[in-house]
């Protein structure tokens, strides 16, 4: 697990080996490169890291830090929400 | 989620470890967990919450919406060497089955035990007979499975 995120910064998931999404110094949307589907049954799944909270602390959540291990994924479209 | 965390102990028992995704970010997951979810679930989420604000581990999932900015309910079983078993992708008003993620495992469990040898039929449950696809089985499967078997 890295370091858990630190202060105010708007940090989200990313893919890894997509480069990190930080620096926006000069932001240049129309040169943004789309993440590409790559989920598929049968093929590896696409790693990820991302802060999480996880028993009253942050941490970082780096998938390929589960290998050896069975994991459920479960994306949901919001906290709060009602299903 | 709620119905994940309050099964969390049978997850465990079958060696699965559980990650949440949403665009909330980790500071909101956590008044959901401290404010709502601990009211359902005792002691609160035990399993990571991860927070994917730009959506960025959607798409790379196929789950996140870009016109309502979120992530749909999709569910992957993820096998130990980080592949992709099994994905179930749902519009946000309908939840999913839990039984139906542990039946899941547990047949892809048992088919990965056998190496491969062993296919589970549909309607499969644990303890029953599997399927030993091979020469052998070539248009005999009605001898060993048929529709009514899937209660």
């Amino acid at each position: 697990m890295a370091d858990e995120p630190k202060g105010c910064a708007r940090v989200t998931g990313s893919v890894v080996g997509e480069g990190p999404p930080s620096a926006p110094v000069s932001p240049a949307p129309e040169t943004r490169k789309e993440t590409a589907v790559t989920a598929r049954v049968g093929q590896k799944a696409p790693d990820f890291q991302a802060p999480a909270y996880f028993k009253g602390g942050f941490t970082n959540v780096k998938l390929s830090d589960y290998l050896g291990k069975w994991i459920l994924l479960c994306f949901y479209p919001g906290d709060f929400t009602f299903v | 989620m709620s119905a994940v965390a309050d099964n969390y102990a049978k997850l465990q028992e079958l060696g699965v470890e559980v990650l949440s995704v949403s665009v909330d970010s980790h500071f909101v997951h956590k008044m959901w967990n401290d404010n709502e979810l601990t009211k359902m679930v005792e002691g609160g989420v035990p399993f990571h919450m991860v927070s994917d604000q730009a959506g960025n581990i959607g798409k790379a999932y196929g789950v996140y919406d870009d016109n309502m900015g979120i992530e749909l309910r999709g569910r992957f079983i993820i096998d130990p060497d980080g592949v992709i078993q099994a994905m179930e992708v749902l519009t946000p008003p309908v939840g999913r089955m839990f039984a139906e993620t542990v039946r899941q495992f547990r047949a892809f469990q048992v088919v990965r035990a056998s190496k491969g040898a062993e296919a589970t039929p549909a309607g499969w449950q644990p303890g029953q007979p599997t399927l030993k696809p091979g020469p052998d089985l070539v248009g005999n499967v009605w001898k060993v499975w048929n529709p009514k078997m899937e209660k």
